[in-house]
């Protein structure tokens, strides 16, 4: 029977370290970072899901969003918690199925290198302001705030 | 004409197209994450700085924009949940057609409410 390829990625790709079935002397990373994907990715339906209907489907929708919105949220540990999973969740999901995608198109050594410089930097800035975004908010950055927690 | 190669789901038909569908999708999705995150830290300059920029958001064109991203995220959700079920469920290849349908259905299900409320709030005035 003639060999099934996966779609795009060149038998160059499957040679490459970590690139194929797990052989001795290699790690389980590409087994891990499929296993990730499949849990992580069931925890983004509900995380991303329960994000829309709150923010977009209950009360003015997305014309009730406004840093008071985001005031009222974050008060709630609940919130913060859930956004922070979501940042964390989403970006690692979303970075590894790029990193996937570069793998399988880009062909040259030194195309790959730095794309996936350039994923990883992006990735980490937005990781890394994100998570302090949601840990260091003030609602009462404005001296002249009008919300109610800040009077 | 050659004969399909047996043994996979994932060549021609609709599995491929599913899957061209589930990258192009996950990597239309991860760029607006990246812009999403960089608006919402806006908060942390001023909360006028915030609601200038998420302004555009409510704009008529953004808000058709926003139509497109949560049909994108509405299949990549669902149509992931087949994924995981024909890769853990042992009888997941086998009702691999009807599980196909039953991500439309879904997507379909969810889309049209979301679509009726989103455009009411954007050009309702």
């Amino acid at each position: 029977m003639s060999e099934i390829a996966a779609p795009r990625s060149s038998s160059r790709a499957r040679n490459l370290k970590g690139g194929g079935r797990n052989r001795s002397g290699q790690t389980n990373f590409e087994l891990y970072s499929w296993l990730f994907m499949r849990l992580s990715g069931l925890a983004l339906v509900i995380l991303v899901l329960g994000h829309l209907f709150v923010n977009l489907m209950l009360g003015g929708g997305i014309t009730a969003l406004d840093f008071g919105f985001v005031a009222g949220k974050w008060a709630n540990p609940l919130w913060q918690v859930w956004d922070l999973l979501m940042l964390w969740l989403a970006m690692l999901h979303g970075s590894n199925g790029l990193r996937t995608i570069i793998n399988d198109y880009a062909e040259k050594d030194q195309t790959r290198f730095w794309l996936k410089a350039l994923l990883i930097t992006a990735a980490l800035v937005v990781v890394v302001l994100g998570t302090l975004v949601i840990f260091t908010f003030d609602p009462c950055l404005d001296p002249n705030s009008t919300l109610s927690v800040c009077k | 004409m050659p004969s399909k190669p047996a043994g996979t789901l994932y060549r021609g038909r609709e599995g491929m197209w599913s899957w061209v569908a589930h990258r192009i999708t996950g990597v239309g999705i991860f760029f607006f994450l990246l812009v999403h995150v960089l608006d919402t830290a806006l908060v942390r300059v001023s909360p006028h700085a915030y609601n200038e920029v998420i302004g555009t958001y409510k704009n008529p064109i953004v808000g058709l924009l926003e139509v497109g991203l949560v049909a994108a995220i509405l299949f990549h959700a669902f149509n992931g949940i087949r994924l995981i079920l024909i890769d853990f469920w042992a009888k997941g290849p086998r009702y691999q057609r009807q599980l196909m349908i039953g991500v439309g259905v879904v997507w379909v299900v969810l889309f049209v409410p979301f679509v009726i409320r989103h455009l009411t709030h954007v050009f309702g005035g």
